[in-house]
């Protein structure tokens, strides 16, 4: 075991984690631990654009961008945050510019914007052009830009450590943040970073569902570490469903699209949009199209054999257009479809796509431990916090927006906290708890296997915890995990080697998952009601009377060492807007 | 050896869709592990998929279902991390890029780690002197005088220039391919003036002499043979040979 000292250490190299370490390294001793090569990152996936109100090729302002973000989170935004979000986006583009990003030009050299699900002018009359793009890799753009200025602050990475548990230690009767425990991939060294203060960056939690945009890799290490440390989860429930996912893959294909003119179309190729939302159309929020195109489905206007799918069609754009604005998720179709866009329509179907619930934090990203007492010390940003500026649906382009805001704001904050305050005495044994996990997954010789439990829990999720929800589904979700955590009590691994022992790392990653997948099923059976992501079909109207709260979850170990998940609530924080109806 | 035999299978994924023609592939693999033996050897998997899947997912079936300790790195499963870069019959690719029916699965199919870096475990290799090479060009803006307030100002033209180098993932296809790295460790290799040129073109940035000193040293563009290898490799289809070619052209005229 070896024992580091840093004054910050943030977990994950994504773009908040990145955008968080660009501030830190300025004004603190700062380490970067993250399970992936930086530039590895999922932030690198996002194609369509990040939001800002620049107007610069309409007219548009922050309070515009603030309304459109509360009205397409269901009014379970934060609005303190929202507010903080749609004025420092103005900057944060900004910034991101200078540090060098190639973001696209209008006629005039500024930067370029288009229209995105959600977001429009004066209050939802039409939609507007707030997207700020790289073409369709914005995500990747922002990735590298970051990556590139944190070689430029000379930003100190540990590559391929896997964050593996939190240290907190009492002092006067306050938790606070003691540092973290990493496994490194390529020795199986397990690490001890003492530090002052710590960031989670460590991205979403998507892997829990089989049609998925996200990675791999997101398997909500960071939500599940900070959950067995008996912090809460808020709002775990909202998982938005992107609504076009290549068909069967997943994998994302834009909302750029639509902006760009595409239009999805059921079996009788009827732009079946125009009956769900009359003005926003295509462009409507994320939950309402995702389910727009299930009613399409279930109603038996899908296409395709099977009826499982819907078409988004670009064939009525200019190949040339194609070619200046949407390249990858063109080259995807023709990769992975073998579909030539400038004439077929493409197969989509919804996909998993990100997690607005998460690590509670306030908007300096600082985390709670319930609904107002502050962890000193430990921060989160990213998509694994919730601060929460996406309520119950995020908008498109307010991701990329989020985790530069607030991971701005979280390296900033963690650093002064950092060097106003000393280290916290590290636990005795302060590894023992990881050890002892490692150890009993690397030794244990049940008959269990991984890829078993993974796949069962993605497909009762899928069929379970997506789109529409029920009383029903969710109960059996919920037997179903509870019956795959006690199969994982006996999972066994086949490498039990030291050196990039990767089997193991997917073991304790599927462990992650299935904490937070009944963390998830378990606070939407309890929310009765429908609101942005989460869609109840026995509850399908939102009340705000008994429901206009997050949800804050609690992992409790009973006297007998029994596991149960305690739900408890946090009132929302309104400023100017009042709760209306949503349409688009 | 043998033949990949196709047999008609019941549907089997979850959306319940029509039958999927299932193949049965041969995937030699080369494996690595210090751990277990200083030598590295050949050992094939059969596995009965899909040929419209991706090489990564044979990979996955294989390390989930025959063998666990099989190591390669992998992310986001769609050419936009840059993980995955390994010699699939002898050609560098990504893995989730490379649809099994498109290598001819009828014959065993070849995986093996990306030449000329040190292997660590199988398919995993020592990417630090990569990271490093690009890191020595100075990969990032550099600009004098006062920030704007607002954005820097770039035409469409100008913005366009650069955009075919924006598009690198350091994923190393190209770099591993090229005979000259291979010989030659030293050598920056093609990811790292890709890069360079990223910035040297781009309207905004002031360090272009500072980053063409650094190419014009012995193991810099100058050891370029132009075998084509890396725009070949490249999975993103940038055009490496000629956008160092255009870096050697800036160093001789000073313009760029
Ligand atoms: C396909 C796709 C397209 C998208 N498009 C857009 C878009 O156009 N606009 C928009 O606003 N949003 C978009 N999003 C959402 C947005 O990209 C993500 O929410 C955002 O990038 C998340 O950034 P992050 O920094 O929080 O996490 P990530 O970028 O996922 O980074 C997570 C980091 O944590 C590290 N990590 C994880 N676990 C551990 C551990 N245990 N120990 C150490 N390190 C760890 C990883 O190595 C990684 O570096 C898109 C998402 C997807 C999937
Ligand atoms: S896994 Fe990301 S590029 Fe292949």
């Amino acid at each position: 075991m070896k024992i580091h000292k840093y004054d910050t250490v943030i977990v994950g190299a994504g773009g908040a984690g990145m955008r968080a370490a660009i501030e830190s390294t300025k004004r603190s001793r700062t380490a970067v631990l993250t399970k992936l090569y930086p530039t590895r990152s999922h932030t690198g996936a996002a194609q369509g654009g990040m939001a800002a109100a620049l107007a610069n090729v309409e007219e548009d302002n922050w309070e515009w961008h603030t309304f459109d973000t509360i009205k397409g989170g269901d009014y379970l935004v934060d609005q303190d945050a929202a507010e903080i979000l749609a004025k420092e986006a103005i900057d944060s583009v900004l910034d991101l510019e200078k540090m060098g990003l190639p973001f696209n030009r209008t006629p005039d050299g500024t930067i370029d914007q288009r229209r995105f699900g959600g977001h429009s002018r004066n209050h939802g009359e039409a939609p507007v052009r707030r997207s700020c793009y790289a073409s369709d890799r914005t995500g990747h753009m922002i990735l590298q830009t970051l990556y590139q200025n944190c070689v430029k602050e000379g930003v100190e990475f540990y590559n391929e450590f896997y964050v593996l548990d939190l240290l907190l230690g009492e002092v006067d009767g306050v938790r606070k943040t003691a540092g973290v425990v990493a496994y490194e991939l390529a020795t199986g060294e397990i690490h001890v970073f003492q530090a002052k203060a710590v960031i989670f960056a460590s991205g979403g939690t998507g892997k829990f569902f089989k049609v998925s945009s996200n990675a791999h890799t997101l398997t909500g290490d960071g939500q599940a570490v900070a959950y067995r440390r008996g912090l809460p989860l808020e709002d775990m429930e909202f998982f938005q469903f992107h609504p076009t996912g290549i068909w069967r893959m997943g994998i994302l294909l834009t909302e750029g699209a639509r902006g760009e003119g595409g239009i999805l179309r059921n079996k009788d190729g009827e732009r079946f949009m125009e009956k769900y939302a009359p003005v926003m159309k295509d462009l409507a929020s994320r939950d309402v199209v995702s389910r727009s195109i299930y009613t399409e489905i279930r109603e038996g206007r899908g296409c395709g054999p099977d009826g499982d799918h819907v078409f988004l069609d670009l064939t009525h754009l200019p190949p040339e257009q194609l070619d200046a604005k949407l390249p990858d998720i063109t080259e995807f179709a023709r990769t992975y479809l073998g579909i030539e866009p400038y004439t077929d329509p493409i197969p989509i179907q919804p996909t998993a796509h990100y997690a607005m619930g998460g690590i509670p934090t306030n908007v300096l990203g600082e985390v709670l431990a319930d609904n107002t007492t502050v962890v000193p010390g430990l921060y989160a940003a990213g998509e694994v916090a919730c601060v929460s500026v996406h309520g119950a649906n995020r908008l498109g382009t307010n991701s990329l927006l989020d985790i530069n805001v607030f991971g701005r704001r979280a390296g900033i904050a963690a650093a002064e906290y950092a060097a106003k305050n000393d280290f916290v005495e590290l636990p005795e044994s302060p590894a023992a708890q990881v050890v002892g996990q490692v150890e009993r997954m690397r030794d244990n010789t049940g008959t269990e296997r991984v890829t078993e439990i993974r796949k069962a829990l993605q497909e009762t999720m899928d069929a379970n915890v997506m789109v529409f929800r029920t009383e029903q589904t969710l109960k059996t979700a919920v037997e179903t995990i509870a019956a795959l955590r006690e199969r994982y009590l006996h999972v066994s691994v086949q490498d039990k080697g030291k050196r990039f022992n990767t089997d193991l790392l997917e073991a304790i990653e599927l462990g992650n998952l299935l904490d937070l997948a009944e963390v998830t099923a378990v606070s939407a059976l309890a929310r009765k009601e429908s609101r942005g992501g989460h869609y109840r079909e026995d509850y399908p109207n939102r009340d705000d009377v008994n429901f206009m709260r997050h949800t804050m979850a609690y992992r409790e170990v009973g006297e007998d060492g029994v596991e149960s998940i305690r739900l408890d609530y946090k009132p929302v924080v309104t400023t100017r807007y009042q709760p209306m109806e949503r349409k688009y | 050896m043998s033949t990949a035999t196709l047999d008609k299978q019941e549907p089997k994924d979850a959306t319940g869709s029509a039958a999927v023609e299932l193949i049965t592939a041969t995937f030699r693999i080369r494996r690595f592990n210090p751990e277990v033996s200083a030598e590295a050897s050949w050992e094939d998997f059969q596995v009965e998929i899909d040929p419209k899947e991706r090489v990564l997912d044979a990979l996955h079936k294989i390390k989930w279902e025959l063998d666990g300790t099989l190591t390669f790195r992998r992310s986001c499963a769609h050419g936009i991390c840059g993980s995955d870069a390994m010699r699939i019959n002898g050609r560098n690719r990504l893995a989730c890029k490379t649809l099994i029916k498109d290598i001819s699965p009828e014959k065993p199919i070849t995986v093996e780690a990306i030449k000329g870096m040190t292997v660590l475990k199988d398919l995993v290799v020592d990417m630090e002197p990569f990271f490093q090479a690009y890191r020595d060009v100075m990969p990032f803006l550099i600009t004098s005088g006062n920030e704007p307030t607002r954005e820097r100002l770039q035409t469409a033209e100008d913005r366009e220039r650069f955009d075919d180098t924006t598009k690198c993932i350091l994923c190393a296809a190209c770099t591993s391919s090229c005979p000259v790295f291979w010989n030659d460790g030293q050598y920056f290799g093609p990811a790292a003036i890709v890069n360079a040129h990223r910035f040297i073109f781009d309207s905004r940035d002031e360090g272009g002499e500072q980053r063409l000193e650094i190419l014009n040293d012995k193991d810099g563009v100058w050891r370029c043979r132009t075998t084509f290898n890396c725009t070949d490799a490249c999975p993103r289809g940038i055009e490496v040979t000629k956008a160092i070619q255009e870096v050697k052209r800036a160093l001789i005229t000073r313009r760029f």
